[in-house]
């Protein structure tokens, strides 16, 4: 593997509120090769989003990074000034959010909005960069792209819409995208296409992409590796086949068990009891140990690090070794 | 209750030719000026199925297919445009707009679960009284007793005696789904109608409520509409399972036979879509375009301009769905033989 395009080291994400200070991201660290896809899975609230949004220099305020460093190819970006980041955020690192309405703006045909970015980030003429804008459409198959190009946001479905923002994403040719929930807000069947067209247009580029989802089933034929997270940390990272059929954390493998699959025939689900601790009283030791079958004294004392467990990187005192395959 | 005393196999709900249109706003000042005629949309046309006691018919089809006012129209939410609701043996609509006294006795074999834990459940009321409502309601119980009932209800969905003086902000959405449950078994209905109960929940938390759903479901034997998006999901809970597009059913089948031999290309191609975590990874089957707008719905099927096996027929002629056994299929291409 070669060196790593993004490197997060001991990320920490605060937020100050009147009751005092959460901790919401605590000692977060992974690469991303160049060409990888990176999966970051996990439950609502337990850090994923935050993740991304610190990458991308868009943390909502009171939000703050309160230490450790992001380095995308080898420079830090985490203390880029705003400006700075601006231009590196679209020329190097494109997002692709949840909700496509969002990320476009409404007043403004998809056309213009493309133009724009591709010149703030290219030394393109207008017309270049109109033939451009075609282009990405082209590749993001938007049927008529040329009819499309007048259009408003508003004149388009779910599936077409991100489409666009993908198209926005890969306007100045970034090396990284982070992807927020792409497929989230979409039918299944759309959802399918998204997900084909990211992984052919990131492929074609040797782009990476950090695809957050809280949807195994897509992480599972979309990644190369995937990071799962628990209560603000990564409790387990490594290969995808590897951590989906011999997990090694008993919170990845419970995760696991209570997807429903259509390949299985049992008649009752796995489940985990209890439920994401929250920011305010994240539980001592490992966060997991209140819910988890594993759970020692040690467990409720101290806290692990990730360390190697087979081909997977877990946070636990007492990993599930010898797994079946699933 | 009569749903107890009544046979295992009975039906104890119905849709007959159900419909439902709305009318789209049309500006008055287009109206009067342009002579614009005010259109309809069509969003459940011709839809019949039955469910009896004890068994789960799952309903799945992409947003904007008419799942939802399907499942509105049967506990009465809706009004039909065409064709009627019967919920045991009564036309649910007729017996709403009757009398009091019946139509109170019809509500109380009846309920619903929302998709949204948070926005279903009254932020100013602690949970013991959103819970005690419908059996005050309904006169199920005296005032003195609700309170050993609510108890005894929130036990069975998992929750404690003391969450009886909370309010719904001090619960996790799971719990919430809970209490949504707890509520609509409190008047001991013979039908529910769950409208994706679990698509707001996270995947461990949503293990948890569909075991819960299948554990009640099976207990009190409910017939019951389980509507969702999610296939994956509907496997797991329902007997039975309809396939849903642009308002009318496609397919309609055994679970058993609808995941095993799916018959319909719409049922093929959903089922293709799904991602499977343990299932080899060949990669998705890709999908040719997107649901159309059901205000000008395709003529003929619905489905002809996304379908491989569309011809002349079916650009041109609408398929009834048929029978073929315990499976029934609207499709040309199956029933002439082509697929």
């Amino acid at each position: 593997m070669s060196a790593p395009l993004l490197e997060v080291r001991d990320l920490c994400v605060d937020f100050p509120t009147r009751h005092g200070t959460l901790r919401a991201l605590d000692g977060v660290s992974f690469d991303i090769a160049a060409g990888e896809i990176l999966g970051v899975v996990g439950e609502s609230g337990a850090g994923k989003s935050l993740t991304g949004a610190a990458i991308i220099g868009l943390l909502e305020p009171p939000g703050r990074i309160c230490g450790g460093q992001i380095l995308f190819d080898g420079r830090r970006i985490d203390d880029l000034p705003r400006e700075a980041m601006r231009l590196l955020r679209g020329k190097q690192i494109g997002a692709i959010f949840q909700d496509p309405l969002t990320s476009l703006n409404p007043l403004v045909p998809i056309g213009d909005q493309l133009v724009e970015t591709l010149r703030t980030h290219l030394p393109l003429s207008a017309a270049q960069a109109r033939e451009r804008a075609l282009e990405l459409l082209r590749q993001t198959g938007l049927p008529a792209p040329e009819a499309r190009l007048s259009q408003y946001p508003h004149e388009f479905s779910g599936g077409m819409r991100q489409r666009v923002v993908i198209a926005l994403a890969l306007a100045g040719e970034p090396r990284l995208i982070v992807a927020d929930e792409p497929t989230t807000a979409l039918d299944v069947a759309t959802q399918a296409q998204i997900i084909r067209l990211l992984r052919e247009v990131t492929q074609a580029r040797g782009a990476s992409v950090m695809l957050i989802t809280h949807d195994m089933g897509i992480v599972a034929e979309t990644c190369d590796r995937v990071a799962v997270m628990y209560a603000g940390r990564i409790v387990e990272i490594g290969p995808v086949r590897e951590l989906i059929e011999r997990p090694a954390h008993p919170y990845t493998a419970g995760l696991m068990a209570a997807v429903p699959s259509l390949s299985d025939a049992g008649a009752r689900l796995a489940q985990i009891p209890g439920a994401l601790p929250r920011l305010g009283d994240i539980p001592s030791g490992c966060a997991f140990h209140p819910r988890c079958p594993k759970a020692s004294p040690r467990c409720v004392a101290e806290r692990p690090e990730l360390a190697l467990v087979r081909r997977t990187r877990a946070a636990c005192w007492w990993p599930i070794v010898a797994g079946p395959a699933a | 209750m009569s749903a107890a005393a009544a046979e295992p196999g009975t039906v104890v709900a119905q849709a007959r030719d159900l419909g439902r249109s709305f009318a789209l706003h049309t500006p008055r000042t287009d109206r009067l000026l342009s002579g614009v005629a005010p259109r309809r949309i069509q969003a459940v046309e011709d839809v019949s199925f039955t469910i009896s006691r004890g068994r789960t018919l799952g309903l799945v089809g992409e947003s904007g297919c008419g799942k939802s006012t399907l499942g509105r129209l049967m506990v009465g939410l809706e009004t039909p445009t065409a064709g009627s609701a019967w919920v045991g043996g009564l036309d649910v609509h007729a017996t709403l707009a009757g009398p009091a006294g019946a139509a109170r006795a019809l509500r109380q074999r009846m309920q619903m679960i929302f998709q949204d834990p948070y926005a279903s459940l009254d932020p100013r009321w602690r949970v013991g009284d959103i819970v005690a409502e419908p059996l005050l309601e309904q006169g199920v119980v005296a005032p003195a007793q609700a309170p050993e009932r609510v108890a005894a209800l929130l036990a069975s969905v998992g929750l404690e005696g003391v969450d009886v003086r909370k309010f719904p902000h001090q619960f996790s959405g799971g719990q919430r789904q809970r209490i949504s449950i707890a509520r609509a078994l409190a008047t001991s209905p013979a039908f529910l109608v769950c409208d994706e109960p679990t698509s707001a929940l996270d995947v461990s938390v949503q293990a948890q409520v569909l075991n819960l759903l299948l554990d009640v479901q099976r207990e009190r034997a409910l017939a019951c509409l389980f509507i969702s998006h999610n296939l994956v999901v509907v496997r797991y809970v329902a007997d039975d399972v309809a396939v849903m597009y642009l308002g009318r059913l496609v397919e309609l089948a055994p679970k058993a036979e609808l995941f095993g031999a799916p018959r319909h290309p719409y049922t093929r191609m959903l089922l293709a879509a799904v991602p499977d975590l343990r299932g080899p990874q060949p990669g998705r089957a890709p999908v040719l375009g997107e649901v159309p707008v059901p205000l000008v719905p395709p003529p003929g099927c619905a489905f002809h301009p996304r379908c491989p096996h569309a011809n002349e027929r079916c650009r041109s002629e609408r398929p009834e769905l048929l029978a073929e056994g315990a499976v029934q299929v609207a499709c040309h291409a199956v029933q002439e033989g082509r697929i």
